[in-house]
């Protein structure tokens, strides 16, 4: 499990390794810079300003017109290195900054990128499993978890260990017994910070999801309102609010405690650390066992560790967070996404479409059970059927939403079983329309125009035309430009639908598909579309779901589905003689209903005619 | 108009009258931020205080060579350094409160004025752009006040501090530092400015991925069906590319900004060694001085860059005060006359022993009506007497307005002129929550609150028993609802209630209405398709609510349709046919339409 999960991480960093590695290495030298400021002082005090002999490092690096000058000189030279390197820490500062900038940006990317490309190729089953919200969460807040621990939480460890190994080593290297001191302390801040951080995160949580809890209350409230005025409720809410809101205060108050004791404490316990270094240092320096540039240097050398440190406790209990995350994003990852078969052929799809005995079920339920039916090649096909009697995954099955299991019957188009088809070739030769379509919060020329990105505008309006959703889309004070969605107009549900149709008629396709798409347009407007369409759909194959007999009884044969099985099919007229649903169906719609009502009604005097 | 909404409209110049608004809001805390305050400066003190324990333990420990002070040195410090801490557990403690209570208290103001807004308000005011007054703006105006505002005040009296103590050590060189504190204040207000408006570019950006993200999801079938997959992913990556540039960007501002405040502080401290190196050399200086301001030198940058950074964010505080102060500024559309209150209380103290009980007649004289945001009567003139008891049905298509004459009913709106009398009485002689008070109202789109079914029917009548709930869900079959759950009465229906169908909420809204036994009732039947056993159970429901109860319906069924007393019928926001069912039939006009066409998807439905 660890190893997958490191595989995970290296998979999307690698192409990115060499600029953490540049970033390291320049936050690396930047340490080492720093440490030089401390030295500068060290040599000022006890060799300019003390009259000491100057290190044999310093003699060795420096001609003698430098080691030999005036004090004053000295003193300006010391003055000038220190600028020098500040220069340099600047440029390594910036440089790690960048990297670290780049680095973080081209890692979440990549990530992002590969979440999405992901998810588009799932298959439409994992899409109906799992809940929008929580896959949303997952690529966004398990994404940022991720990257804060990639590019702040690992560099910074690296950068901490480093600067805590490097400062300790200068220090032992100046004076063993003080640093042993100095490192003693250290352990002892970094529990105590990681046990704190550790506690604290709990109280994070249950004050988060506090406030979650209270903003919920206020949307509901909000969403409400209608429901509270009605009754008369609004010291009742004041009051339930009052609850939520004084929970979330006294938590993070009660938290805000449990911080002030970890800062108190804290700063408590790394003042007695720096106390402690001075206390040893002077008396080491007035034994003479350092010089006071020396101790001075310590001094400094040893605060530039102890914030870090504790800054480290912090970032060690936080990183346990990322397993999770990485976890959940594995397992978006890992999903088995949509395969295409070996050899996949493209064979012409204008022919006949062949169900054989095909059953299906959804988990434990079975939805079809033993179908077989042709739709011939060019023909206009019609279904009807009640809810959930499986007419929607009859088409999913057609469109290979859902693959069929084998041993459970074959769908061929030509004689060729659609699971050797390609799956892009057999999706784009089939236009499906469905009952709620989806439109993309783009403009209404975009999302007619989704699969043919360049067409032409005189095509779109052609389509919409035969849609008959054309003057509606004018009628918009943008017209085509007009953004749908969210953030721009809301269309109607009618409008939706119509818009769907002009955008599956964009695809050129020789198959067909309304899935109950015009049942949120009124009949008129429903007849004017299917006279349309007629015309549009030259030798394509139609397949109409519908509920209205006047859109079924105009096709070349009739299925009507029921529980998953094959209830009736034939022709509207063998339909009509047979006498059982679809007659029923159709004596109930047509007008013949309406003057037997208006009758009863009106007490025998009508017109008839209906409308 | 979603447009109006979006955020981040942002005020520039500094306006001392926001300000002010927020002083009612502090003023029962004085205390506490007073505290907080000394607590602060005694904080500031001590940290300007370190140093001169560091040029102590020089000048007087080492150059001197005794160290007999070492001991009281020690324990000194180590008071010091206790009190300190002790001053910062007390600050931070004191600081979340002030946090917490002055956003509390905002929340609650927010909240509170919100409930007295007209609906009317809320047809124009989308919930999001109202919750995030309530929660992010409350929360951001706190949190500054208790800790940037007060770190500002740290910082200020620390860099006072620090230059007071340089100043009095050596004039000269404290000059020098000095110096450079203006360039370094500049530089930051440059830099901040432009790191913020990053920022908020990165956080745009963010939000715009996740709802690329959502749309990807969402349309996940679609794009299958259309096999736009590809071109989904090309445009993701426009979008993620958009992203990194941005925030590489922002980065780079701060990459550039941070070492050149380094290279400040460096100089800093080559210029107090080169020019205090020389007065050590000259003995004009004690070199434990020298190191004491060593430390000043480099410690004051930070609280430089904390001021001008904080001074920015709190100036951009000003657009959230503005926000909140402009919800809590909305004026209410409907108000109570100060002698109704007098008489009949508000809505959330009611003064219920004056209130009259109620009959049920109402009446509309001469009714002319206009919504606020609308610019054409849609009522003129409109007379109607509504005895107590009797049943009038509303259709009309989808939009056509049917809500209108329920909505004055209701008082959620009031006529632009003419009255209407409730009782014989105008509506407005009466407060809002007596009348409110004797509402049922059941809605297309039933409202439940998340909890459990057993407090969301108690919510018409509060004080009902158990059992008196129970008989309630029992008298509308809502019994049934409950049975199929796994707690029963005690089952969450989840937020929304979301976990029960629309015909599930609907049955409990109806219960709901049952059990606070209003004298007048309005229904808006649900559309939406409902499997063929709850839509029975429904009906039953409406005709056990509809009996004795003047009730309002804006009908979708044939069957509430044909048994009103009267049915209006509504076209393009006016009412054109009025009369029982036999009339309107015999009339031939757009009711039959109307009829004949919800008869036939009826059937449609049943198939």
């Amino acid at each position: 499990m660890k190893q997958s999960k490191r595989a995970l991480i290296w998979r999307f960093l690698k192409p990115y390794a060499w600029i953490f590695a540049l970033t390291l290495a320049l936050s690396m030298a930047n340490t080492v810079l720093g440490s030089l400021t401390p030295q500068v002082v060290r040599v000022a005090v006890d060799s300019i300003l003390g009259g000491e002999a100057l290190p044999e490092v310093v003699t060795a690096l420096l001609p003698a017109s430098v080691t030999q000058a005036r004090p004053m000189t000295q003193l300006l030279c010391a003055a000038a290195f220190l600028l020098a390197v500040a220069v340099l820490s600047g440029l390594c500062t910036y440089g790690s900054r960048m990297g670290t900038a780049k680095g973080s940006e081209s890692f979440v990317k990549s990530l992002r990128d590969a979440l999405y490309r992901h998810i588009q190729r799932l298959p439409y089953a994992w899409h109906v499993e799992h809940s929008t919200g929580e896959i949303i969460q997952r690529c966004t807040s398990d994404v940022e978890v991720v990257r804060n621990f990639v590019t702040n939480q690992l560099l910074e460890v690296c950068r901490t260990v480093f600067l805590v190994g490097f400062s300790l080593a200068v220090m032992f290297s100046m004076n063993w017994r003080t640093s042993l001191i100095a490192l003693g302390f250290l352990p002892v801040i970094l529990l105590y910070s990681a046990f704190f951080y550790s506690k604290i995160a709990k109280r994070f949580l249950t004050a988060d999801e506090a406030e979650g809890e209270l903003s919920a209350a206020v949307q509901e409230n909000l969403t409400g309102v209608r429901v509270v005025r009605a009754f008369g409720r609004e010291k009742f809410e004041v009051e339930r609010f009052d609850k939520k809101n004084e929970r979330f205060a006294s938590l993070w108050i009660r938290l805000g405690r449990l911080m002030s004791a970890y800062w108190g404490i804290g700063d408590l316990i790394t003042n007695l650390q720096i106390l402690t270094v001075i206390c040893v240092g002077v008396v080491q320096t007035v034994n003479g066992e350092i010089t006071l540039g020396e101790f001075l240097a310590f001094v400094s050398y040893n605060q530039s560790l102890v914030w870090p440190v504790r800054g480290l406790g912090r970032i060690l209990s936080e990183m346990s967070k990322a397993g999770v995350s990485i976890d959940r994003l594995a397992y978006i990852l890992d999903s088995e996404p949509e395969q295409e078969p070996e050899n996949a052929q493209t064979p012409p799809m204008d022919q006949d479409i062949v169900f054989d005995h095909v059953s299906f079920s959804y988990g434990e339920q079975s939805v079809l059970r033993d179908v077989s039916f042709t739709i011939e090649a060019g023909k206009t096909f019609a279904i009807l059927g009640g809810t959930g009697s499986g007419k929607s995954t009859l088409m999913h099955l057609l469109d290979r939403l859902y693959d069929l299991p084998p041993e459970s019957g074959s769908i061929t188009v030509g004689g060729v079983d659609i699971s050797q088809i390609s799956r892009p070739y057999l999706r784009r030769s089939i236009g499906m329309v469905l009952q709620e379509p989806f439109l993309f919060s783009r403009s209404i020329r975009e999302n007619i125009a989704a699969v043919r990105p360049g067409a032409s505008m005189e095509e779109i309006r052609r389509q919409a035309g035969t849609a008959h959703v054309d003057e509606a889309i004018l009628e918009f004070s943008d017209g085509y430009d007009t953004i749908v969605g969210e953030r721009g107009v809301t269309l109607s549900g009618g409008q939706k639908q119509r818009v769907a149709i002009a955008r599956t008629l964009m695809q050129d396709a020789p198959v067909l598909i309304f899935d109950d798409s015009l049942s949120a347009v009124d009949a008129e407007t429903d007849a004017q579309i299917r006279a349309s369409l007629h015309d549009a759909k030259g030798s394509a194959t139609v397949i109409l779901i519908s509920h209205r007999v006047t859109t079924l009884m105009q096709a070349d044969r009739i299925l009507v589905l029921q529980d998953g099985r094959v209830a009736e099919l034939g022709t509207h007229e063998e339909l009509l003689a047979l006498g059982g649903i679809y007659r029923e169906t159709y004596d109930i719609q047509t007008a013949a209903a309406d003057r037997e009502l208006l009758l009863e009604e009106e007490g025998g005097e009508s017109d008839g005619n209906g409308i | 108009m979603a447009m109006g909404f979006d955020d981040q409209e942002y005020t520039k110049s500094f306006d001392w009258k926001s300000w002010k608004k927020l002083l009612p809001f502090l003023k029962p805390y004085r205390k506490l931020i007073f505290a907080v305050l000394a607590l602060n400066v005694l904080c500031a003190v001590i940290d300007i205080a370190m140093p001169l324990f560091q040029r102590y333990a020089i000048d007087e420990f080492i150059e001197t060579g005794d160290v007999a002070g070492l001991p009281g040195f020690a324990v000194l410090y180590a008071c010091v350094i206790t009190v300190q801490a002790l001053a910062v557990i007390f600050f931070t403690r004191r600081s979340m409160r002030i946090e917490m209570s002055v956003g509390r208290d905002m929340k609650r103001a927010c909240f509170v004025h919100l409930q007295t807004l007209s609906l009317s308000y809320y047809n124009v005011t989308p919930v999001g752009y109202l919750l995030s007054r309530i929660m992010s703006d409350t929360n951001r105006i706190a949190g500054m006040l208790a800790w940037s505002a007060v770190d500002i005040l740290w910082a200020v009296f620390y860099v006072l501090g620090v230059f007071g103590a340089m100043l009095l050590l050596n004039p000269g060189l404290a000059a020098a530092v000095i110096l450079i504190v203006p360039v370094i204040s500049l530089l930051t207000a440059w830099f901040q400015e432009r790191i913020l408006r990053w920022n908020r570019r990165v956080r745009k950006m963010n939000s715009r991925i996740t709802s690329a993200y959502n749309e990807g999801i969402m349309g996940a079938r679609t794009s299958k069906t259309l096999v736009i997959e590809e071109q989904n992913c090309r445009e993701f990556e426009a979008v993620t590319q958009d992203m990194r540039v941005s925030s590489v960007k922002a980065a780079r501002l701060s990459a550039v900004y941070i070492p050149l405040v380094m290279f400040f502080s460096s100089l800093t401290t080559a210029i107090v060694l080169a020019r205090g190196g020389w007065l050590v050399l000259e003995d004009l200086l004690l070199i434990g001085t020298l190191s004491a301001f060593t430390s000043y030198a480099v410690g004051i940058f930070e609280p430089i860059q904390q001021i001008a950074r904080n001074i920015a964010e709190i100036l951009s505080l000003q657009a959230n005060i503005e926000r909140v102060m402009g919800l809590l500024e909305q004026k209410p559309l409907i108000t109570d006359t100060p002698e109704v209150i007098e008489k009949y209380g508000t809505a959330f103290e009611a003064k219920r022993e004056n209130w009259e009980p109620i009959r049920g007649d109402i009446e509309f004289r001469d009714v002319t009506f206009r919504y606020p945001d609308g610019n054409e009567d849609v009522l003129s003139h409109f007379n109607l007497k509504i005895p107590a008891g009797s049943t009038i049905a509303i259709v009309g298509e989808t939009g056509a307005g049917k809500s209108t004459l329920v909505n004055l009913a209701c008082r959620f709106f009031e006529p632009t002129s003419g009255q209407v009398l409730i009782d014989g009485r105008d509506y407005r002689e009466r407060s809002q929550l007596w009348l409110h008070s004797s509402i049922g109202y059941v809605l297309q789109s039933p409202h439940l609150f998340s909890g459990t079914v057993m407090e969301n029917i108690r919510y018409g009548r509060l004080d009902a028993t158990d059992e008196e709930v129970i008989a309630a869900a029992k008298a509308v079959s809502a019994d049934q609802v409950a049975a199929k759950l796994e707690k029963g009465y005690d089952s969450d229906v989840g937020e929304g209630g979301d976990r029960l169908s629309t015909g599930e909420k609907q049955l409990i809204s109806f219960a709901r209405a049952v059990l606070a036994d209003p004298r007048i009732f309005v229904l808006d039947e649900a559309t939406s398709s409902i499997d063929t056993q709850t839509e029975q159970l429904i009906q039953q429901a409406t005709e056990l609510l509809l009996r004795d109860r003047t009730s309002f319906l804006i009908a979708h069924r044939l069957s509430t349709i044909r048994k009103a007393d009267l049915i209006l019928v509504v076209r393009d926001g006016a009412i054109v046919e009025r009369g029982t069912h036999q009339e309107l039939l015999r009339k031939k006009g757009y009711y039959r339409d109307l009829y004949l066409q919800q008869f036939r998807e009826e059937q449609v439905r049943m198939a």
